[in-house]
């Protein structure tokens, strides 16, 4: 630099290559701080949001919030009803929306041929998987509740709920079933089998994991889902259980509780979010952190599920 | 070319039994060309005395793209014939027309016959069934592809798909085709084990295994010894000679030593057309046709 | 030879018999499978199908262009005003707040996950991120209003307890895990040897993601912003819980205000006879609703598609 000072431009100099570097060094290391500290504040948040619930719903904790009815004094209201309710739409749920969506995801994997009838059925699936969800309540409300005459039943709401997530299970299924080598499915087609044994005896059993993540992610989902069932008019307000499904007559099981009038977890929750009195945000919390938990719970089974699955089937 | 497109696959061509076929009914032209090139050899040594199967003016279509051309040879029953030629020839192409896997992708398009014997059924026709077709012709494939279930559900599974529900049939069918494969004595204490805990070798040896145990009548070898080390591919090769008692084999290879050392019987392709067939021996050391030559000596491939 | 070849004749027959059983039961089967298919086509005809004949009803009764330009939107008073302004000011300022959160925020995370964290980290961040996409919107709603808009009023003492401001930004918190993840997809698809590229020449790290990574995923991050924005429009709990139900033809994010999907809880709440025009607005309301979603939902996936035949 002495001894040529005109020969080398500054850009080229050796020691100012060494300071930009150092401040450019110094840019990725100020970086990497905000990148750690965005996402730990996002984790962070997700860690509040649980304690507040928890914290908020510490004093209604307790054997009764499960036993008891709603009720107009806050500290003696449950969720009884609104526990029941999700329990049972989400078995209406996941028996429609499992096999269906399963079947479906078979069908445009394995089956369908690349043509433009597939192509809408594709194109269906992925904009479903776009449409708010309310829009589906107002589908439901249309179709199941005044067409088909379900009326706002536990029916209703779990059909609705299904027709939710079926994209879900079905884009889930798609991708486990995609991952089994196709050289695994022309062992098989080479002795002979046929489609159908080939998706059974193989694609099926080695995509298990896949498929039950996307059905646990799928109704953890529509655990939460509060817009739709809302829309199809869940009450609120239940002082009584839907009929029982198992009787003491023969044939023991009834399917009544079907058609019965039902609320659910964040049917409940939002009830008592709007109330005026301060005294049932503490319920609220309650339930938001019961809702939570198992949200939470299903989506570690999830995960769990996942990764097992991978760890045994390396191709 | 045209007669036989025009006169396969009606449903009694199928089912002809071999005496009523032989005075040359269609396929047309499958009894004249039968023993073509080994039989003209005056040599003799390894003449065809007899075809499992004849390939007759075989045309393969992806969609408008033409991979084989014209394809026409005979392949001796019980016998080892070698396909080689440079990649992209069409050898694998042609491989997987004997058992109908190209019907599992769209816009494929076959010409000409395959016929098997003593069956004479045309393979290729379209009133033929793809499945029945890979129910009775086996294949091995390029990278050992075991199912991720235990060594004796791999191999029971063409069995099972028959509708073999007997126990004891199973297990004795299954130690056939393993002692077959030569493999039974390294998994006979192990065969509720994984099938994906077996080496390279050992997978592609119950690959082989898998496909035995139906006694297949054509066994189809697509590279079988490009993903192993050369040790086992010994041991393969081995494998694929001591076959030779039981089934007709026929093998894709790139590998031109490999060739020389298992077949007896090898076709040269280039390009998606047949340059040359004859006796392994013959293609090795006095080839009759320049580009046979020239890619055996290594001048291009 | 020739009795193996009499045992392969009469098992050949009953190889073809098994053979055409086994073929009828996969044609019975393929016939499930695909009407399994078509229940997705026939959940998007029966929505267009409610949706337009139900908002038919709507607009006998009330005129396009009162719909499209008046400012009030009242249906249920006796003074009854149908102009959807009010509600799509909401939904967009809403909207707008959570994309000023979600849209820097999701794509640092993104850039930090793809091309500086090792894989370990990401692979443990990934999925707790995925977490947050999964908490139920009721309970970010109670978040909200039970905290955020407390700590709002901090900042701001005039702000109402109702406030587009804490529903917009917790909105931006709960799309953050989905712009990030998509964007994340986006930028580790852009293949190593761009990046090498660069660092041959002596970029560093952030220099290489902002320059080369981040421009050759530009269709997927556009793509991850779009969806996100199709997210938020079509939020619910939320904006019911926190925002207030009151249509309010306001961009101020610190009023109060009804967005589309509260006015649709709002009404459903009540108890309308089915085939008043209360009852038929929700359905014009979600009409327009399915139309700004679908709008940016094609233009999201076609960004996708695009970006996933670049490389």
């Amino acid at each position: 630099m002495a001894t040529l000072p005109n020969a080398v431009p500054d850009y080229l100099n050796p020691d100012s290559i060494r300071t930009g570097l150092t401040r450019r060094k110094l840019l990725d290391q100020v970086f990497v701080i905000v990148g750690l500290v965005l996402m730990f504040a996002c984790l962070g948040i997700l860690a509040i949001l649980f304690m507040n619930l928890v914290l908020d719903g510490s004093e209604r904790f307790g054997w009764d919030f499960f036993t008891n009815f709603p009720s107009r004094r806050a500290e003696r209201a449950g969720i009884l009803g609104a526990w029941v309710g999700t329990s049972l739409i989400m078995l209406v749920t996941a028996f429609c929306a499992v096999p269906v969506g399963v079947a479906a995801a078979i069908y445009l994997e394995e089956y369908a041929p690349k043509n433009w009838f597939t192509a809408v059925i594709e194109i269906n699936v992925t904009n479903l998987a776009g449409v708010p969800s309310i829009v589906y309540g107002l589908l439901a409300l249309g179709l199941f509740v005044y067409q088909f005459g379900l009326g706002q039943s536990i029916a209703a709401a779990g059909l609705t709920l299904a027709l939710l997530i079926l994209p879900i299970v079905i884009v889930a299924t798609r991708e486990s079933i995609r991952a089994v080598p196709k050289s695994i499915r022309e062992a098989a087609y080479g002795l002979g089998a046929t489609r159908w044994e080939v998706t059974k005896d193989h694609v099926l059993p080695y995509s298990t994991g896949g498929i039950l993540t996307g059905m646990i992610l799928g109704l953890s989902r529509a655990i939460g889902e509060t817009a739709p069932i809302i829309t199809i008019g869940a009450l609120s307000f239940i002082a009584f259980l839907p009929s029982s499904p198992i009787t003491s007559e023969f044939p023991f099981i009834s399917f009544k509780w079907l058609n019965d009038p039902f609320t659910a977890m964040p049917i409940q929750m939002f009830n008592w979010v709007s109330r005026p009195d301060q005294a049932f945000q503490a319920n609220a919390a309650a339930a938001g952190a019961i809702l939570l938990g198992m949200t939470l719970l299903m989506n570690a089974v999830a995960i769990w599920i996942r990764y097992r699955f991978r760890k045994k089937i390396n191709w | 070319m045209i007669e036989t497109t025009s006169t396969r696959g009606t449903p009694e061509s199928i089912l002809r039994n071999e005496e009523s076929a032989r005075p040359g009914q269609p396929p047309a032209g499958a009894a004249a060309p039968r023993l073509n090139i080994a039989v003209d050899d005056t040599r003799q040594t390894k003449a065809i005395t007899s075809v499992k199967a004849q390939v007759d003016n075989v045309n393969f279509y992806y969609g408008q793209n033409r991979a084989l051309k014209n394809l026409s040879i005979p392949i001796a029953d019980k016998q080892v014939t070698a396909l080689i030629g440079p990649s992209g020839c069409g050898k694998s192409t042609f491989l997987r027309c004997f058992n109908r896997m190209h019907d599992l992708q769209p816009d494929t398009r076959y010409e000409g016959s395959i016929t098997l014997h003593p069956d004479n059924i045309n393979l290729i026709g379209p009133g033929i069934d793809p499945i029945e077709v890979r129910m009775r012709i086996g294949m091995v494939f390029q990278k050992p592809n075991p199912f991720p279930k235990t060594i004796f559900e791999n191999v029971a599974y063409g069995l099972r798909l028959r509708g073999v529900r007997n126990r004891a049939t199973l297990a004795e069918e299954v130690e056939k085709a393993l002692r077959g494969a030569a493999l039974w004595d390294e998994v006979k204490d192990r065969l509720q084990d994984s099938a994906l805990a077996l080496s390279g070798g050992q997978m592609q040896r119950l690959c082989i295994a898998r496909a035995l145990a139906t006694t297949p009548e054509i066994l189809l070898f697509d590279e079988p010894t490009s993903a192993l080390d050369p040790i086992a591919t010994a041991k393969i090769e081995e494998l694929i000679s001591t076959l030779r008692d039981q089934v007709t084999v026929l093998i894709v290879t790139h590998n031109m030593q490999q060739a020389a050392r298992v077949s007896d019987y090898t076709a040269f392709m280039y390009l998606g057309e047949l340059i040359e067939f004859d006796e392994a021996a013959k293609i090795f050391t006095n080839p009759s046709k320049k580009a046979t030559e020239d890619y055996i000596t290594g001048r291009y491939g | 030879m020739a009795s193996t070849a009499a045992t392969t004749k009469s098992s050949d027959l009953v190889l073809r018999s098994g053979l055409r059983y086994r073929k009828i039961r996969d044609r019975i089967i393929e016939t499930f499978l695909l009407a399994a298919g078509l229940v997705a086509v026939f959940t998007t005809i029966a929505i267009v199908v409610i949706l337009l004949t139900e908002s038919s009803a709507f607009f006998e009764h009330v005129s396009l262009k009162d719909f499209l330009t008046d400012t009030m939107w009242t249906p249920l008073f006796a003074d009854a005003h149908y102009g959807i302004l009010p509600l799509v000011a909401g939904t967009l300022t809403t909207t707008m707040v959570a994309l000023i959160v979600a849209v820097p925020v999701g794509t640092i995370i993104a850039i930090y996950l793809s091309e500086f964290a090792s894989h370990r980290l990401r692979e443990t961040v990934k999925p707790i991120l995925e977490l947050l996409g999964a908490v139920p919107t009721v309970v970010y709603g109670y978040f909200a209003l039970t905290a955020v808009t407390p700590l709002l009023q901090l900042i701001f003492p005039e702000l109402p307890g109702f406030n587009m401001l804490s529903a917009g930004l917790v909105i931006g918190l709960m799309i953050v895990p989905y712009v990030a993840s998509v964007s994340e997809d986006a930028m580790r698809s852009v293949p190593r040897y761009m990046r090498e590229g660069s660092y041959a020449m002596g970029a560093t790290r952030l220099q290489t993601a902002l320059r080369v990574v981040v421009p050759g995923a530009f269709s997927g991050l556009a793509a991850a912003f779009i969806l996100g924005i199709s997210r938020a429009v079509g939020e619910t709990m939320v904006v019911a819980i926190a925002a207030g139900m009151q249509p309010n033809f306001t961009f101020d994010p610190r009023e109060q205000a009804a967005t589309i999907t509260a006015y649709i809880v709002q009404v459903s709440l009540g108890d309308l006879p089915h085939g008043s025009i209360g009852y038929q607005s929700i359905f014009a309301a979600g009409l327009v609703l399915m139309l700004i979603t679908l709008i940016f939902n094609v233009i999201g996936f076609s960004l996708t598609r695009k970006f996933r035949e670049a490389y």
